[in-house]
């Protein structure tokens, strides 16, 4: 089945009252993030999704594919369910090496040529972190960021999934401009639970949660694109220090110096 | 009365997997009995007594196997059901034997296992798993959503069931198996259990604790023949 949008209508915040936002359309290509305080309601939003929501869960939200409700099917066939949820405990338990795990699930998925496709998700992972994946070691064996590199790649790839549900990956050790990039060159919702800065403004648009609750949509404004690509900058920046620091390196007043005029270099 | 029977390794969420369920099935108007059956301690009967107010009870099999067990007492504990006027019987068994499996014809049975135990899983539970109806997978979020395709992969082709995906711990995907059970039709007479038991009657389980083949009667084998039949 193609999929065109999601729909996510309303239900209520924890205090019972009916949420400001009544109704969140995301259509394919959408790139967008929730973003509020811890406990805001930005999980449980993303599981009502992952979970069909039929006003059966705690926020009372439906959920509509193509703007109707959808088929239990989707829930039957595991290569059909069209959404993949990437949680901060999701981890991989299979100690089988990394290519044939990846083939088992590429055949499960029915892809027409398995190989190639496990070939484009590791070459995807690879993009994302900077430690190179070892397809012939075992998934168990993967550091913490090659391991949510790889999840979000093969969600991407062998699953396939229309939409995609990161929650968190600011804490994995990946390159979030970098992943932002990759994922757009794919047409797909991606959905991020986030409190990164970064991510949210370099989104199409954005859901502040509040008190379980959807309270606003905003949409990045140009202004805040261009707010994004500073604050990128010194992201990287700190990236590096942390690189040299991680490396066994020193650094000295300079370096901040450097770190702080590069930035407000970017500002002229 | 509909008689749900669940089954399913130790820790794998079975407990909490029937609990968020009665409490939906409670919830839509339905009448409840649970029994927990376990080998040498439960108290799982307490939890839904206390904090569902639902009837329940346990029976502990002791030294008797408890799936055997179950076939000496589920006829009883159906009547002790039906006569507190429940609608639908929750049985939790104790789920520790890989080679046999307590359902009975008629009732619903569910096989509980979770999605971190090991993509092969499926394929070593044997008649737990074949025998089933239905194939609950508990603790889905907490493995990759590759891990979790694969595993539903291998529990259809090792018995092409239907398979309901929970986080049971946050009542995830209950509703379905809610949903499955509603349909499920009235247990009737005469009760029989789906599949064969394993040899049963044997010296070992009689108490016999010898090691050897030599030392015991019934159906025998030695480390490189086949089954053989010995008699006193």
């Amino acid at each position: 089945m193609r999929i065109d949008g999601i729909s996510i209508i309303g239900g209520h915040g924890r205090d019972g009252a009916t949420e400001p936002v009544g109704r969140l359309d995301l259509n394919m290509g959408d790139v967008v993030s929730l973003v509020g305080p811890t406990g805001s309601g930005k999980t449980a939003l993303v599981n009502d999704i992952a979970l069909f929501a039929d006003a059966n869960t705690p926020s009372g939200r439906r959920l509509l594919i193509n703007g109707a409700a959808p088929d239990e099917s989707f829930l039957d066939d595991p290569s059909l369910n069209p959404i993949a949820l990437i949680t901060q405990h999701t981890t991989f338990l299979s100690d089988l090496p990394v290519e044939r795990f990846l083939l088992t699930h590429a055949r499960v998925r029915r892809s027409p040529r398995p190989e190639a496709a496990v070939a484009a998700t590791v070459d995807f992972a690879n993009q994302l972190t900077g430690e190179p994946i070892l397809t012939d070691g075992a998934m168990t064996e993967l550091s913490g960021g090659q391991t949510r590199a790889l999840l979000i790649a093969d969600a991407v790839v062998i699953g396939n999934a229309p939409v995609v549900l990161l929650d968190e990956i600011e804490n994995a050790g990946i390159d979030r401009a970098r992943a932002l990039d990759l994922l757009r060159g794919y047409e797909k919702i991606f959905v991020f639970v986030t409190h990164d800065p970064g991510i949210a403004l370099l989104s199409d648009f954005r859901v502040a949660m509040q008190g379980g609750a959807m309270r606003a949509i905003l949409r990045t404004t140009a202004e805040e694109r261009l707010v994004a690509r500073r604050l990128m900058a010194i992201d990287a920046m700190l990236l590096g220090l942390r690189d040299r620091i991680r490396g066994g390196g020193r650094v000295g007043a300079a370096d901040i110096d450097l770190t702080e005029a590069a930035v407000s270099g970017g500002r002229a | 009365m509909r008689v749900v029977m669940c089954a399913g390794p130790p820790t794998s969420g079975k407990t909490m997997v029937l609990l968020q369920a009665a409490a939906r099935l409670r919830r839509r108007g339905h009448s409840l009995a649970y029994l927990k059956m376990d080998v040498q301690y439960a108290e799982e009967d307490v939890l839904f007594r206390e904090r569902l107010g639902i009837p329940a009870r346990k029976v502990l099999s002791g030294e008797l196997c408890p799936d055997h067990c179950g076939v000496l007492i589920m006829a009883e504990a159906i009547a002790w059901a039906e006569a507190e006027g429940a609608g639908t019987f929750l049985v939790e068994t104790a789920g520790l034997c890989l080679r046999c499996a307590p359902y009975i014809e008629g009732t619903l049975g569910v096989a509980v296992i979770e999605a971190t135990s090991g993509m092969s899983l499926p394929r070593k539970i044997g008649a737990m798993l074949a025998l089933a109806d239905i194939a609950v997978v508990t603790k889905i979020d907490l493995v990759s959503q590759a891990e979790k395709e694969v595993f539903k992969a291998n529990i259809v082709e090792a018995a092409p069931l239907p398979v309901i995906e929970t986080d049971a711990l946050r009542g995830i995907g209950i509703d379905r198996l809610v949903n499955r059970i509603e349909k499920a039709a009235p247990v009737g007479a005469p009760l029989r259990l789906k599949g064969l038991p394993p040899v049963a009657t044997c010296t070992i389980c009689a108490g016999k604790r010898e090691i050897g083949w030599e030392h015991h009667f019934g159906v025998l084998r030695t480390l490189d023949s086949d089954l053989f039949y010995r008699g006193q």
